[in-house]
């Protein structure tokens, strides 16, 4: 029996912590690669590039792959996608570019998308291969207010289009949830860092971390000083349960959490408890999961208040998570927390579905993954500068463009699918508006 | 179950499937294996005049198609490098050992009467069941004179199938190289030289590929290469037509003809047998997997046959040589429009990229409510199947009769032939 509280660090034999956060799928080698792309039936008005957010010419690149002109393959796809590379870790392809993949009506098996888009921009990277080269400056400046997937984008498309760009990064790395937020054995060892660093090597993008807006740098400010502003500020809120005891010690927020496993260089050193429930059905539940349960913890059950089609984790991740000895409780959603001595004890739900009744889970630890809120008190000022909100986010056009006529925005911070690959077409479609901008007011 | 046995220019043997005269027929090693795994006879690899020729290290080129290994093969292997009493001794003693199976001994030795009279004395003396005459390698001995050398001039067909066939008991096969214009040449001239039976093709002249690196034809030999025999399932249409040809062929009517080129399947060799082969020989599929191919070879013929209802060799062999005709016997007021099945389409709109580009504009790319969907213009479609081919899918697309109600007429017969018959 454990007792209450059963919260410790260094579970697992040193070596198991190594292999746990290691790279969940492996690079396809080269002969597995040629195999894969020659599955491709190089479409027509391919489905694929149609579901690919940042539409990526999908059968062009993978033709390149076939033929060994794996170079052109990975500029293929970074013409249209400068972060393919942690797209091809972290995208969702089941339910994007292999969801439509014709092979997946035909067969129910698509073409690996995101292994060869991973074997084509590795290759790249692994070569230090810069293939994007900026001309003559056109003198205009542009301000990008967080250095995560929609900012990166946008100040690199910007740099590309020879303008001037300064990125202002709350956190001390850029990268944003490639860094911070996304489970570490789909972005491994130092990647995310290696993309910012392959994204800055283009030249014209100033990124100074450690300066947040609303603290070190005003909406005003940027406006008066630059071009031009693009927000890609994500989320800087969480959900919050609502219950009594949420203070109780064990109680996290599964983002937070999620960022001390990333950023910790020593796995065995994270603090977990033995029993853990998270509340939540979407990535971030199933990745905080996951995780623990790779940290160590024994019992580790997500309780979610609908049902498995439902979630907003696909069933690629709920079938991840359970073949990671993570049970997935549905119907069911948390009506007290029962503290003992300050510290979490147990959870009691409550059944949401046809059933009534109740059920207790004893727990050291709960996170809370039931999704995050744009805050909006940085973007304060005075009325002039007041940006429309729509739903809580941002409010913007088909362009990203802000209710302030110099100001866009994207990511997570506007409305829409909260995916890498959608912040990054939500910063190229910004530059290129910007840009349209820029060259009618010069 | 089907009677595959097999009685070719006299030769018996208990299935059709022979192993062609090639690397895998060198030594008593390779053919005893080859004759465990059921192979019902064996081309030995051919023989020459002593000192026997050497080898190079650096023989086999191949070309992949889309990650499928060996779609075709060629060599720049010349023929055995062994002496020849090692060869004579090992083929006695695998006939003696292996009875019913055939056992056919490839030659090529110097274009002289005494050349051939010699080597075939000292074939006969082994006991096996016939001569293969090698007029068909492209590469190396035809410099020297032989193999294609020969088989390209109809002439020395004819004179040297004469000679083999005055100076010898033994069942005579010449084996026909596919570098020529007309296939007939050669195939006529073996006739009136008396040869028992043909065997074709032999290789083609190759160069498998070019490597970017050596800058040199592959297979490179210290950084240069040379031009080889060409095989492989590539090769198998060359192989079909010609095959054809010397079946549909009057002058060459009744001589038996062992199909080779590119057979891999039971399905390869039931198309050689129902052009007229009455054997056929594999090399290059045994080359790719091993021997143990045969087993589906024999069994795949024998339940395929059965289903046809055909009982032995003799009830398919030559089967579809009526239906090969010249073009211009051909109906012209026959048509045929492709049918899309929806229900199969994946969407993958090849058949409309490949018809709007390369062909008739045939295939419409229609979107409803986004969804995507290709239909035939009936009245652009001119059935010439290629959509039906590009299509990846099985049975999606398919080609149906359209009836003109006009009655046969070919081009002989057609008004706009200036050369038509009765004009």
């Amino acid at each position: 029996m454990s007792s209450v509280g059963d919260i410790a660090a260094g579970r697992l034999p040193q070596e198991q912590y190594q292999r746990n956060f290691d790279d969940i799928e492996p690079p396809l080698e080269r002969k597995h690669a040629l195999v894969e792309a020659s599955r491709c039936y190089f479409c027509h008005d391919a489905p694929c590039i149609e579901a690919c957010p940042t539409g990526i010419d999908i059968p062009g690149f993978i033709r390149k792959i076939a033929t060994d002109n794996v170079r052109g393959s990975a500029i293929t796809i970074l013409e249209e996608n400068i972060m393919g590379g942690a797209c091809a870790r972290v995208c969702p392809t089941e339910v994007l570019c292999e969801q439509a993949c014709v092979r997946t009506a035909q067969e129910g098996k698509p073409v690996n998308i995101g292994a060869l888009q991973r074997y084509a921009t590795d290759w790249l990277f692994a070569r230090g291969i810069q293939p994007f080269a900026r001309t003559a400056p056109t003198g205009k400046r542009v301000a990008v207010v967080g250095g995560g997937p929609a900012g990166l984008a946008c100040a690199h498309r910007l740099a590309m289009l020879d303008h001037e760009t300064t990125v202002f990064e709350a956190r001390a790395k850029g990268g944003g949830l490639n860094e911070y937020g996304v489970a570490a054995y789909k972005v491994p060892h130092d990647f995310a860092q290696r993309e910012v660093a392959f994204i800055l090597s283009l030249g014209g993008i100033d990124l100074k971390c450690g300066r947040a807006l609303g603290r070190d740098v005003t909406l005003a400010a940027l406006r008066r000083d630059y071009d031009a502003v693009f927000i890609g500020t994500g989320l800087a809120g969480v959900n919050a349960l609502k219950l009594e005891g949420e203070s109780l010690k064990g109680v996290e927020d599964a983002v937070a959490y999620i960022e001390r496993v990333r950023q910790a260089a020593d796995k065995s050193r994270l603090a977990v408890g033995r029993r853990i429930v998270v509340i939540g059905g979407g990535n971030t539940a199933i990745d905080i999961a996951v995780q623990t349960k790779r940290l160590g913890a024994e019992d580790v059950t997500i309780v979610y208040r609908r049902g498995p089609e439902n979630m907003g984790a696909t069933q690629h991740e709920q079938d991840f998570a359970q073949t990671n000895g993570v049970r997935i409780k549905h119907w069911a959603r948390p009506a007290a927390l029962v503290g003992e001595n300050g510290a979490l004890k147990a959870v009691t739900f409550e059944r949401t579905g046809a059933e009534a009744g109740r059920f207790t889970l004893e727990a050291d630890m709960l996170f809370k993954a039931i999704g995050q809120v744009f805050v909006a008190s940085p973007y304060g000022g005075d009325s002039h500068d007041l940006l429309r909100l729509k739903n809580g986010r941002i409010a913007v056009n088909g362009d990203r463009r802000t209710s302030l006529p110099d100001v866009w925005a994207g990511g997570d911070c506007i409305e829409g699918p909260d995916l890498t690959v959608n912040a990054v077409e939500d910063g190229k479609r910004a530059a290129h508006a910007i840009d349209r901008f820029l060259k009618q007011n010069s | 179950m089907a009677d595959l046995a097999c009685t070719f220019a006299g030769i018996r043997s208990p299935n059709p499937m022979w192993l062609a005269s090639a690397p895998p027929t060198d030594k008593e090693y390779n053919v005893v294996r080859a004759f465990k795994a059921g192979w019902g006879g064996a081309v030995w690899k051919t023989l020459g005049e002593d000192p026997p020729i050497v080898n190079t290290a650096s023989r086999y080129g191949t070309l992949e198609v889309n990650g499928q290994r060996m779609v075709g093969f060629n060599n720049i292997e010349l023929i055995t490098d062994r002496p020849l009493d090692v060869n004579l001794r090992e083929i006695k003693q695998v006939k003696r050992d292996w009875p019913d199976r055939a056992l056919i001994v490839s030659l090529m030795v110097p274009c002289t009467e005494e050349s051939w009279k010699r080597v075939l004395a000292q074939v006969e003396e082994t006991g096996c069941d016939g001569a293969e005459l090698n007029f068909g390698c492209p590469h190396g001995m035809s410099e020297r004179g032989m193999g294609s050398a020969v088989g390209q001039v109809p002439d020395y067909v004819e004179m040297v199938t004469r000679w083999c066939k005055q100076h010898t008991r033994m069942p005579v096969l010449v084996k026909l190289t596919p570098n020529i214009t007309s296939i007939l040449g050669p195939a006529r001239a073996a006739k009136r030289g008396g040869a028992d039976g043909v065997s074709l093709i032999n290789t083609l002249n190759s160069i498998i590929a070019v490597d970017l690196d050596q800058m040199a034809p592959a297979p490179t030999v210290g950084g240069k290469g040379t031009h080889g025999g060409y095989c492989g399932p590539a090769v198998k249409p060359i192989a079909l037509h010609m095959v054809a040809e010397i079946a549909r062929d009057p002058e060459c009517a009744g001589m038996p003809i062992s199909g080779i080129g590119g057979i891999a399947t039971w399905r390869d060799a039931a198309e050689f047998m129902a052009l007229g082969a009455g054997s056929i020989q594999v090399c290059t599929a045994a080359m790719h997997y091993g021997f143990k191919i045969v087993d589906d070879m024999i069994d795949g013929l024998n339940n395929w046959m059965d289903e046809k209802g055909y009982e032995d060799l003799g009830a398919l062999v030559g089967r579809a040589v009526p239906n090969v005709t010249d073009w211009q016997y051909l109906d012209l007021n026959y048509r045929t429009i492709a049918r899309i099945d929806q229900e199969l389409c994946i969407k993958c709109g090849l058949c409309h990229i490949v018809c709007e580009d390369t062909s008739h504009q045939a295939v419409a790319a229609q979107r409803t409510n986004g969804q995507r969907r290709y239909e035939i213009i009936d009245a652009e479609c001119v059935g010439c199947n290629l959509c039906m081919h590009a299509c990846p899918v099985t049975g999606c697309i398919t080609m149906v009769e359209a009836p003109t109600g006009k009655p046969y007429l070919n081009w002989t017969e057609h008004p706009n032939n200036p050369m038509r018959e009765g004009k």
